[in-house]
């Protein structure tokens, strides 16, 4: 590791025994691997019941006539229920936000009302008594459908000919954003410019486990718990209690273990609502676990973008402007609450954005059209930035006869440039591009391996290098959702407690879903207190039991949740130092805490154990000195105000083969440097990195929601969509370069993005690479063997 | 995804499921390992009234030589294939390939019987029974019948197999002096059905074919059996025979569009696979090359 910024002092992290930038074992590891996690979808409850909805097989419709009656004579049936029948019970919905100005959406109902806008929208809830018995019902609905005409190319969504979905808005655009800085035209001019077209796959985020909910609503306390696999519970609690007519008092929300999220469980979902609303309906327990053909059709998808960019160059090298026209067509509804326009503003924000040119023009636009809903998925418009900008920036290299390392090296903003800021107004505090570079040649290997990239191709063997430089938005402040006037937090709270024994009890609000918050936040706690991580139970996702928050998403968990916990750790110690005081006659600044006892701060001599002076505070407060009231408790919260992002940075390499005739890509090796600040556990950074990463690949070579032109998608299951899977993924190698953000003490800035953000650049750039002496470019991912072969003109 | 309502026999003898088959005519299906049958219930694409479980069959297991005749039971797991030291030895062919099917947990359960009495036109067992010229043993109402592999498949999911029949082994002549084999697929990801695939059996005598079988697959409703190979046998083969052959193997061709692949390309990775095959089993690489452009 590269530590760019030395630290003056220690800080409360460096402590004896400190847990921080170790590799310790997930404390949940145990309960996960002996079967004990808490899924929703394992989740029984008394008088529970099952519901499975009816959905669309056409992607537009009207609803002409549901007829259910013979469905609701067969045994094990409770109820079906129609969109009609649950509006007097849940309210819809419009996605949209205030700050991305003139964003418009229609109202979306938890199911649908006299017309269906996707394949695949429920149409009608089956409540029975099993799953099995709900699905046989099913098949004796009859509805009647009048089809309407389908949107489904982004390309003509605009065009007067074209029906508009929604008539009320007028017209199928959504959301539109343009962008110009410096002068881009002047710069243009005076340079070379090379242009092409980027096209992006739709694809989706596979949970090994699918949405899952349980809805209980208790009349007699009029009170709803609902258990799901969420990453924002808080959000989810507003959302629910906003639309039944409930104060969120009247709401829990239980999220134990959720097996896989990637940002597709951050949302609200029609189907989610209307489980709330059915329990509360049918006042029952009410299950919901979609299946894969649902998860394929409903599960938010994302990156369907066609990009047009344009890179201006010198021939020294230096690349003058940028310029971008983004459109994505994102299903008929904005998604609610966090909206569907996230994606393309973030495209416009990042475009460029590791590099020193301050011209940059852009225009993105967001068109409705009748296929499954896009919003946030892991990394949200990072992979289509970042393909398009690296994309561009190794077409400029070709352009002018430089190497690719080259060019960045000439253009990457200089280490010691910051603070600044990039065209599109994002501040960064301090990225290490160069560095990132530097150390990413050297763990590669870069000329040796250019040099056998040579020699194999004089043997026919085509082999090629792609580079991809990023820049990663994480710690997201209220500028993301806050301000827009959506009700989630960007602040965390963490309470934490010594118990009658000396072991500590903490209640964060961030949530776990596989990338350690567990873990994080007991090392954080552990290391600040002074007491062993075994001693920290650490409790998370119940809106009951946990400080308000924002769960875990937007790469957020660790710089702010885990922030939130070092200072509440810190302020327990303050007040355990108190009383310790008290007992051993000494003060505050004489003492510290070490392994789990009070130790003399200068010499470290053990004085007294902690689990001693919890004895002493919780039954013999008797024998403290008068006046002392010990607070064996403490909570705080953090957010960060300075900066909207915490914005870090990083480099990514592939080397992998084509075989020409074939058109088959293989992976050989992926190499990662990444800027995450304070790297509070390597292994799950590490993790969090090669999953993105894997992530990542999938988009590049394999992940697409294939549509047909009338709108139904074809491949909605596992044989069809094909996932990245392991036998296909390379060695991934990362190092790391440590810029720590001054904004908070524990300098963490996030990691779970990085990986996702430069993959399927790498991948794209090193096809290109290896395919130099053909003369053939590709710029569309998934780069598929049909893509290849084409491009090679063999088929 | 729950499979609908269904009832469930456990055969007891061989007889008895043709039995519990003629009651039941086409209303029953057979299950063997499981691994095609039980995903196309749970989509409810196919709704049996009745499962007649063959898995107890102990008389539709194991792997035997009989004189020149290796006889594969049609309970034979595809894990027992890869593990079995008889198809390693007389029918490398089936190991290889088997290698290609799925991953560990199907190969556990799905069987060679099932593989072939579902016929999947993508599907790697199919292609190498036609290679290798196998005979498949049925049990019927009527008693029992051979017919020759190459006879057996007759479409997408069709075979000559009626409903209250039970493919119940298959017999290959096992392997003789200088033959060899080549298998090759080509998928996106590992363990999946093939976009195109090849397996081949050779008899290679100086430096040239005196017999040469190419069984491609997905490359048309069932395996194919190549009669362009015969261009090859008993022939130098020079870059531009191969070239000939190629020509004369598009002509067979009958590939399907799909997600995966257009016609076009399902015809090209046959040609490149012919050149491929051609020069591993001559152990020339220059015919890969040769006819590459
Ligand atoms: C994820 C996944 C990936 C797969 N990938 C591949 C692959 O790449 N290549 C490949 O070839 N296969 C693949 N398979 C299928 C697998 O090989 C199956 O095991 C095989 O196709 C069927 O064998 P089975 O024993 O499981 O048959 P079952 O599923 O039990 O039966 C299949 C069909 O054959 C009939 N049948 C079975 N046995 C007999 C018999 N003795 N007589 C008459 N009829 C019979 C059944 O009635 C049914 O119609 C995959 C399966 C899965 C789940």
């Amino acid at each position: 590791m590269t530590e760019t910024r030395a630290t003056d002092t220690l800080s409360v992290l460096d402590r004896p025994n400190s847990y921080i930038g170790k590799t310790v074992p997930r404390p949940n590891l145990d309960r996960l691997l002996q079967g004990r996690g808490q899924y929703v979808s394992d989740l029984e409850m008394p008088r529970m019941a099952h519901v499975v909805f009816l959905r669309s097989p056409h992607a537009h419709a009207k609803i002409v006539m549901i007829d259910a009656d013979a469905a609701k004579r067969m045994s094990g049936v409770i109820s079906i229920v129609t969109g009609r029948e649950l509006e007097a019970v849940i309210t819809p919905w419009v996605g949209v936000l205030s700050h991305l100005k003139g964003l418009k959406s229609a109202p979306q109902h938890a199911i649908a009302v006299d017309r269906v806008c996707w394949q695949g929208e429920a149409v009608a809830a089956i409540v029975a008594t099993s799953r099995a018995a709900a699905e046989d019902a099913m098949e004796h609905i009859a509805v009647e459908y009048e089809e309407l005409e389908a949107v489904t190319d982004m390309c003509t969504a605009l065009d007067p000919a074209t029906p508009v979905i929604h008539a009320s808005l007028g017209d199928n655009l959504a959301f539109e954003r343009t962008l110009d800085a410096g002068d881009v035209d002047r710069a243009l001019s005076e340079s070379d410019v090379v242009e092409a077209d980027f096209v992006f796959g739709r694809h989706t985020g596979v949970t090994l486990e699918p949405r899952a909910v349980v809805a209980d609503w208790n009349a007699a306390e009029a009170r709803l718990t609902i258990y799901q696999g969420t990453q924002a519970p808080h959000m989810v609690q507003n959302i629910a209690a906003l639309h039944l007519g409930l104060r969120e008092a009247q709401v829990r929300v239980v999220c134990k273990d959720v097996g896989g999220s990637f940002g597709i469980k951050v949302h609200i979902y029609a189907d989610e609502m209307a489980t709330y609303a059915l329990s509360k309906l049918l006042r029952r327990p009410v299950k919901f676990v979609a299946d894969r053909v649902e998860s394929f059709n409903t599960d938010i998808h994302a990156r369907d973008h066609r990009c047009r960019g344009r890179i201006g160059v010198r021939p020294d090298g230096t690349i003058t402007a940028f310029e971008i026209d983004d459109l994505t067509g994102i299903g008929p509804y904005s998604m609610y609450p966090r909206t569907s326009a996230i994606e393309a503003n973030q495209v416009v924000n990042l475009v460029g954005g590791p590099y020193v040119t301050p011209n940059y023009r852009a225009r993105a636009r967001v068109v409705f059209q009748n296929k499954n809903v896009m919003c946030q998925y892991r990394a949200v418009g990072h992979p289509i930035a970042c393909s398009v900008t690296e994309g561009l920036v190794d077409l400029a290299a070709a352009r002018i006869g430089m190497d690719p390392v080259e060019i960045r090296r000439r253009n990457l903003i200089a280490d010691d440039a910051y603070p600044c800021a990039s065209p599109s107004g994002m501040r960064f505090e301090q990225l290490s591009h160069h560095a990132s570079l530097a150390k990413l040649l050297q763990m590669m290997d870069y000329d040796a391996l250019r040099a056998e990239q040579a020699a194999l191709r004089a043997r026919n063997v085509h082999r090629g290098i792609g580079i991809a430089s990023f820049i990663e938005v994480t710690n997201p402040s209220a500028a993301f959702y806050g301000v827009g006037g959506a009700k989630i937090s960007s602040q965390d709270g963490v309470a934490v407690r010594l118990d009658a024994q000396g072991s500590v009890i903490c209640q964060t609000s961030i949530t776990e879903q596989g990338q350690g918050s567990e873990s994080l936040t007991a090392q954080i706690v552990g290391s600040v207190l002074g007491v062993s991580m075994e001693r920290v139970r650490v409790i998370l996702g119940d809106t009951d039991n946990t400080p308000y928050g924002g769960g875990t998403w937007a790469s957020r968990g660790a710089g702010i949740g885990g922030e939130a916990a070092l200072q509440a750790a810190k302020a327990l110690r303050r007040n355990i130092l108190d009383v310790a005081a008290a007992i051993l006659q000494s003060t505050p600044a004489g003492l510290d805490i070490v392994n789990n006892s009070i130790v003399n701060a200068d010499d470290g001599t053990p004085r007294i154990e902690l689990n001693e002076l919890a004895r002493i505070v919780y039954f013999r407060p008797d024998t403290l000195p008068p006046g002392i009231q010990a607070e064996l408790i403490a909570t705080r919260h953090f957010v960060p105000r300075q900066y909207p992002f915490a914005f870090t940075n990083g480099i990514q390499a592939s080397w992998l083969e084509v075989d020409v005739e074939t058109g088959f890509v293989t992976l050989l090796k992926h190499w990662v440097v990444e800027d995450c600040g304070t790297i509070i556990n390597p292994q799950l950074v590490d993790e969090q990195i090669r999953g993105g990463v894997v992530q990542g690949l999938g988009a590049a070579l394999f992940e697409k929601c294939i549509y047909d032109e009338r709108g139904q998608l074809t491949n909605a299951n596992m044989a069809d969509y094909l996932v990245p899977m392991s036998g296909e993924m390379p060695d991934i190698e990362i190092g790391h370069v440590v810029s720590p953000t001054q904004e908070s003490e524990l300098g963490a800035k996030g990691a779970g993005e990085a990986g996702t953000a430069g993959a399927a650049a790498a991948v794209a750039n090193a096809v290109n690479d290896a395919l130099r002496p053909f003369g053939a470019i590709i710029t569309e991912i998934p780069l598929t063997p049909q893509v290849i072969l084409t491009a090679l003109g063999r088929i | 995804m729950k499979a609908a309502a269904f009832a469930y026999a456990r055969a007891t003898s061989v007889v008895n499921a043709l039995e519990l088959l003629a009651a039941h005519g086409d209303r029953a299906k057979v299950l063997s390992g499981g691994q095609s049958l039980m995903p196309a219930m749970n989509l409810r694409l196919l709704s049996p009234d009745i499962l007649v479980d063959i898995g107890g069959l102990a008389e539709l297991r194991g792997i035997a030589v009989r004189g020149n005749v290796l006889v594969v039971g049609a309970l034979t797991r595809h894990v027992d294939m890869l593990r079995s030291p008889e198809i390693a030895l007389h029918a490398p062919l089936l190991r290889d390939a088997v290698a290609h099917v799925a991953h560990p947990a199907i190969r556990n359960r799905g069987t060679i019987g099932g593989s072939l009495a579902h016929a999947d036109p993508a599907s790697e067992l199919p292609p190498c029974v036609v290679a290798l010229d196998a005979t498949v043993v049925i049990r019927g109402p009527a008693g029992e019948r051979r017919i020759a592999a190459t006879e057996f498949f007759k479409g997408i999911y069709e075979t000559a197999l009626s409903p209250d029949e039970l493919l119940v082994a298959i017999e290959l002549p096992v392997a003789g002096q200088g033959s060899t084999f080549f298998f090759q697929e080509y998928a996106r990801r590992h363990g999946d059905y093939a976009i195109v695939g090849l397996a081949a059996r050779a008899v290679v005598a100086v430096g040239g074919f005196t017999d040469l079988r190419l069984g491609f697959f997905a490359v048309g409703d069932r395996p194919l059996l190549a009669a362009a190979a015969g261009k090859l046998v008993n022939a130098s083969v020079t870059p531009a025979l191969l070239a000939e052959a190629a020509t004369a193997l598009a002509d067979e061709l009958d590939p399907q569009e799909d997600q995966q692949a257009t016609a076009a390309m399902r015809r090209h990775l046959a040609a490149v696979l012919l050149r491929r095959c051609v020069a591993a089993l001559l152990a020339r690489p220059e015919l890969e090359a040769g006819a590459a452009t």
